[in-house]
């Protein structure tokens, strides 16, 4: 098995997503089946060819370095589950 | 007057300007399918105020001689578009109760152009889903039956389900979708109808909940092309605000709608011959290239070599990409947060993505994750946007011997809801047809073909050269007038 539980369990943690010991064990072939399928693309030989970076060729635009928004404090804080003296608060963090 | 709720987008465009009826009757009477239909599922949020305010003012400004392009027309928005004070989900309860404080550019130039809101459409979670299965908010049903006496409710395709069931119901005369596999097209053939996704660019992402950000494209899902020529216009354009955005006039796909295809040849890739294609689906297609050698086109077969590597490419592709655009939600700035008595922070992120994400949403992440993780990010991820550029390529040099590709929409007629959800890769399969013009950013539309043996439909898929989505809404328009598609659900709900 390419990926076994200690695996889905490391994946799961760095995607900060808590999984239970038995959805662990639920995801493990899950995983493999779709792991595994998507594995075939090693069979391609793409000696000499560039990852794509743009389907469609464009280039990123540069333009005068200014403030353009701003002062929305309010708006951006309206959707925030717990926010304080117009900030996000959040768990204490230092240890 | 004939029934309001039945005419197309062009239709009530035109009655509306010539008198034969006010923008707030249209209104009222798609306010009441949309009320009466609620068993469909196919809205999260319905809102009739804002479909009336919208009439009201197309009213008035017909009074004043003062049109806007969709003054009088009301549509679904599915629920990926960020709107302006009405909750925004993605289908997930991680944003159950997101009230956006902006508006997406795509929904604000619709309502800019005179366009109403009938509400906000249901979907697969995060757009992730070809069944409109992992909505937190439930299934869509499709208003299509087998006509085999029995009543298995259908799946309505997804990931823009909502948006599919809706139209097919008249529920709406028109609705947008995004697409990012093949979410605007595969539902679109589900239920009957068509729907474009333009070529990457053309539309703004700005505002739309984001999934995969190389992939995502918003678009028209109708019941003619014309009307999705007419809704494209007015969603299509440069926007400072996307870096992707194409900074390219929009140019006027209605006025040009032409059905003859003289002059025009159309490849048949033969890699699209899949194993194991169902005879209908093949007979559709060859339906659809006698009706487009009766417009005048010239049909070649052309190679697409790479195509069998587009399914696996695009599930490497997008997951990553899902991983990266999904880790904004953490339980800080919007949407849900889980804190369990005595959480650090780092507990309180696992703890509200657990509770916020659906299975097939933490799947996607977590293969994302897995692809990008120091170690494999080569094997995978570089790998997968390598044979992306042999796939692109594939288009390339199909695309010198040939201006158009047809092909089906899907493998199949829509299929029963629970039928395919206990395998993740059945389900995956479904997008066979739809993935590669997605890794390509080609535009490429869903039109109606015809029935299957059990009486639902099938679609065909055309897709065209970047930039041209004039030659696939012709394309379109000839299958269209050729296929002469008018079967429509028996009314059960």
């Amino acid at each position: 098995m390419a990926i076994d539980l200690q695996t889905v369990k490391k994946i799961a943690s760095l995607a900060r997503i808590s999984v239970t010991d038995g959805e662990a064990e639920a995801l493990v072939p899950e995983l493999n089946n779709i792991i595994g399928w998507v594995e075939q693309l090693g069979e391609v030989d793409v000696t000499g060819v560039e990852p794509m970076t743009a389907v469609i060729p464009n280039t990123l635009r540069l333009r005068d370095d200014v403030v353009t928004d701003g002062n929305v404090r309010d708006k951006v804080l309206a959707n925030a589950p717990q926010a304080e003296h117009g900030f996000f608060a959040v768990p204490k963090v230092i240890e | 007057m004939s029934n309001l709720t039945d005419l197309t987008v062009a239709q009530i465009r035109d009655g509306f300007r010539a008198g034969d009826f006010t923008a707030r009757e249209v209104a009222e009477g798609f306010n009441a399918n949309v009320a009466a239909a609620k068993v469909l599922n196919a809205f999260i949020v319905e809102t009739p105020d804002h479909a009336l305010a919208a009439a009201d003012a197309a009213d008035k400004a017909r009074g004043e001689g003062d049109l806007l392009p969709l003054s009088g027309v009301p549509i679904g928005m599915k629920d990926l578009f960020c709107t302006a004070g009405v909750q925004t989900t993605a289908a997930s309860h991680m944003l159950e109760g997101f009230t956006p404080t902006y508006e997406s550019t795509v929904s604000g130039k619709l309502w800019a152009a005179g366009a109403g809101m009938l509400g906000k459409l249901n979907l697969d979670q995060f757009a992730m889903g070809s069944s409109n299965e992992t909505s937190f908010f439930g299934n869509v049903i499709s208003p299509w039956k087998r006509n085999d006496g029995g009543n298995a409710a259908l799946a309505p395709g997804g990931s823009s389900g909502g948006s599919a069931s809706a139209i097919s119901a008249r529920l709406c005369p028109a609705a947008t979708g995004t697409d990012t596999g093949g979410s605007i097209r595969q539902p679109a053939a589900f239920v009957g109808i068509s729907g474009i996704k333009p070529t990457y660019g053309r539309c703004s992402r700005w505002g739309v909940v984001a999934f995969a950000s190389s992939l995502d494209q918003a678009g028209p899902m109708a019941r003619t092309i014309r009307d999705n020529a007419i809704l494209l216009e007015s969603m299509a354009g440069f926007d400072p605000k996307d870096s992707t955005s194409l900074d390219l006039p929009v140019p006027n796909w209605e006025t040009a709608l032409s059905s003859d295809l003289r002059g025009k040849k159309v490849g048949i890739p033969k890699e699209y011959r899949v194993d194991g294609m169902p005879a209908e689906i093949e007979a559709l297609w060859e339906k659809g290239i006698a009706l487009l050698k009766d417009a005048g086109a010239e049909v070649v077969e052309v190679s697409l070599p790479h195509t069998r590597y587009a399914l696996p490419t695009y599930y490497i592709i997008a997951p990553a990409e899902a991983s990266s655009n999904l880790a904004r939600y953490d339980g800080v700035r919007y949407g849900l947060r889980d804190l369990p008595d005595g959480a650090n922070l780092q507990d309180m992120y696992a703890a509200t993505r657990a509770a916020g994400f659906g299975p097939e949403v933490k799947r996607r992440i977590m293969i994302g994750t897995y692809v990008l993780s120091a170690g494999f990010y080569d094997a995978y991820y570089t790998q997968a946007q390598k044979v992306r550029t042999l796939i692109a390529r594939d288009f390339d040099r199909a695309f010198e011997s040939c201006d158009l590709l047809l092909t089906p929409t899907a493998p199949s007629a829509a299929f029963a809801l629970g039928e395919k959800q206990a395998d993740p890769l059945a389900m995956y399969l479904n997008d066979v047809f739809t993935v590669p013009a997605s890794l390509a950013g080609l535009p490429a539309m869903s039109v109606p073909g015809g029935l299957d043996s059990q009486g639902l439909p099938l679609g065909l898929q055309i897709i065209g050269k970047a930039l041209d989505e004039q030659g696939v809404l012709n394309a379109g328009l000839a299958i269209e007038e050729r296929a002469g598609f008018s079967a429509r659900p028996d009314q059960w709900w």
